[in-house]
């Protein structure tokens, strides 16, 4: 539906997008996740019409689409947008919702039922003569949803739309996009710097980052098998361990320090890469228990910190580097773990994501 | 000090009584003002706007040239007026000299600088954000246009407020283009309410001026008052 062919723009020596190429299909719920300034407004906007591309090009459905200017509004017109921050004409909520509608010269009673469609999927029926600007945040942004939804366009993009609203709106947005997408097959491209969001929502994910897509693919392939260090990181991934490639009795085995970790890898020996392991997957026991029944990796350390984290804490050990895992406070309590304490830490070589270094 | 307030006094009589000589003055002080505002918001408003939304160059310095006419003196626009309408200027066979029309000329072109200016004003200060919901929402170019005018009313609104203030206060044009005559007829007459309260502080007509002082305050304030309210609507 939308392909995105090596793309650019600068801003004067800036570079924001530096040759992002990918696709989204139609009918799916696309995230943009990535750092703020990563250039995720600046591709919805390239989409959108409302900025010009450097170089590259936007096709939707294979029509060049900053091409031909004679059609650009039948383009724009395919589309529709909800920006970050909540934006509402000075008019009443039905008004603001039927700006879409008159423009494309819908009749009064067409305009009328619409509205209140609209309004009644986003929840905001009693709303309809209220004075739009003396709604909350939240509200602004579902009037903006319906907005951009009730002129039913066919590509809906939606930049970081819930970044400045409370929790409760947040779940409110999320549950609309969701809805719009499945009862319309609107296609949904959404921008967000919160990666669970995009976990939550998009069927597919794109990482922008450095002017990027660092990787495109599922939530579950971005979150388990992220495609690089950065995108490790980015995806909350804590432990990322610097290492070489060494193989050792026919299974894969990487020297980080002088340390042997067991992992499964694509690469060869010699090869520089970063692994990458999740809290979760990280065990703590203390060391005098530390029998050797575990087929996996097993490394003796010093605890270095506890911190608290909501009802967990995050304990760090250092084992020649250092690994953190992710403990109740009763486990804490019933291991005795504090500053200095010396324990082992397992986790199996399955749970090793490995990526190249670059 | 007796004379002040037996001035005052007898000026609020002579406004309770609508006596027919200020009320005449009144009327046609907000006659001639009001057409001048109109006839200028008609060019100011959409200048404004081209200036605002194009993109040329020079664009920078005339928007400092226009703000710099904000202050421009009453009574030069009223030697400029004067030169070209006088008998022996380019347009002295129009015979305007001396009428409402030249004075509602010499309005328009004074508050069409400020008037201008504050339209870019106002629109630039129209959130891009509402810009581009416009855009995105598939406006055409004028579409987009009347919207972010509309967005930007009472801002403009308060633009032809002080347009129409400006206008109505002014003395020195309409002295010199209008000639301050209060000839038999109505509409010949070039007698406001700035040039009047001129003529009658100098003839020792205090109470006469000061009543046509306070119904020019009046005026005044009751324009303000009604954009505010409008604004808080």
């Amino acid at each position: 539906m939308i392909e995105l062919d090596n793309v650019s723009k600068y801003f004067g020596d800036t570079r924001v997008l530096d040759g992002v190429t990918g696709k989204v299909n139609r009918g799916e719920i696309f995230a943009i996740i990535g750092p703020s300034g990563s250039g995720k407004s600046t591709l919805l906007r390239l989409i959108d019409l409302l900025d010009t591309p450097t170089g590259g090009a936007i096709r939707i459905s294979g029509t060049e689409i900053h091409a031909q200017h004679e059609k650009d509004l039948s383009i724009r017109r395919m589309m529709g947008m909800v920006f970050q921050k909540p934006a509402v004409f000075n008019a009443t909520v039905a008004e603001n919702v039927a700006v879409g509608l008159r423009f494309r010269g819908a009749s009064k009673s067409e305009i009328d039922a619409r509205i209140g469609e609209a309004l009644d999927t986003v929840g905001l029926a009693s709303y309809r003569e209220r004075r739009a600007r003396t709604l909350s945040g939240g509200e602004m942004q579902r009037v903006a949803l319906a907005r951009a939804m009730v002129i039913e366009p066919e590509i809906l993009l939606l930049d970081e739309p819930t970044a400045n609203l409370d929790p409760v709106s947040v779940a409110m947005i999320e549950n609309l996009v969701v809805r719009i997408n499945r009862d319309l097959g609107t296609t949904i491209v959404f921008s967000t710097h919160d990666m669970y969001q995009g976990q939550r929502l998009a069927h597919r994910i794109g990482v922008l980052m450095n002017g990027v897509f660092s990787q495109v693919g599922t939530p579950r392939e971005v979150f388990t098998l992220p495609a690089s260090r950065e995108v490790a990181r980015f995806v909350g991934i804590e432990n990322i361990v610097e290492g070489v490639v060494v193989s050792e009795n026919g299974t894969s085995a990487v020297d980080a320090g002088g340390i042997r970790i067991r992992a499964r890898s694509p690469f060869g020996a010699g090869e520089a890469v970063s692994l990458c392991i999740r809290s979760e997957d990280i065990r703590i026991a203390p060391a005098i228990r530390g029998r050797r029944v575990f087929d996996g990796n097993i490394l003796p350390g010093t605890v270095t910190s506890v911190v608290p984290r909501g009802p967990f804490s995050r304990v760090t050990v250092d084992c020649g580097f250092a690994l953190s895992s992710i403990l109740s406070w009763k486990k804490v309590d019933d291991l005795d773990i504090r500053e200095g304490s010396q324990v082992v830490v397992s986790f199996s070589p399955e749970s090793v994501h490995v990526v190249r270094r670059e | 000090m007796y004379e002040i307030v037996e001035g005052v006094l007898e000026a609020l009589r002579l406004i309770v009584t609508l006596d027919p000589d200020v009320m005449a003055i009144a009327v046609r002080s907000i006659v001639i003002s009001l057409t001048a505002t109109i006839i200028a918001s008609i060019f100011a408003i959409p200048l404004g706007a081209a200036i605002n939304f194009g993109t040329f160059p020079g664009r920078k310095s005339l928007i400092n040239l226009i703000q710099t006419l904000y202050s421009l003196p009453t009574v030069i626009v009223g030697l400029l007026i004067f030169l070209l309408i006088s008998r022996v200027g380019p347009f002295g066979f129009m015979r305007l000299l001396f009428t409402p029309t030249a004075m509602i000329i010499a309005q328009t072109i004074l508050i069409l600088p400020i008037m201008t200016g504050l339209t870019i004003s106002a629109l630039s200060a129209v959130d891009p954000v509402i810009r581009d919901t416009l855009r995105s929402l598939g406006a055409t170019r004028l579409q987009f246009l009347v919207n972010v005018l509309k967005e930007a009313r009472f801002a403009i609104l308060a633009t032809v407020a002080v347009g129409f203030g400006r206008a109505i206060s002014e003395v020195g044009a309409a002295i010199l283009v209008g000639g301050n005559i209060a000839a038999s007829s109505f509409a010949s007459s070039t007698r406001v309410l700035t040039t009047a309260i001129s003529l009658e502080t100098s003839m020792g007509n205090i109470s006469q001026s000061i009543a046509l002082g306070i119904v020019l305050l009046v005026i005044a304030l009751g324009v303000n008052l009604a954009i505010t309210t409008v604004q808080h609507r």
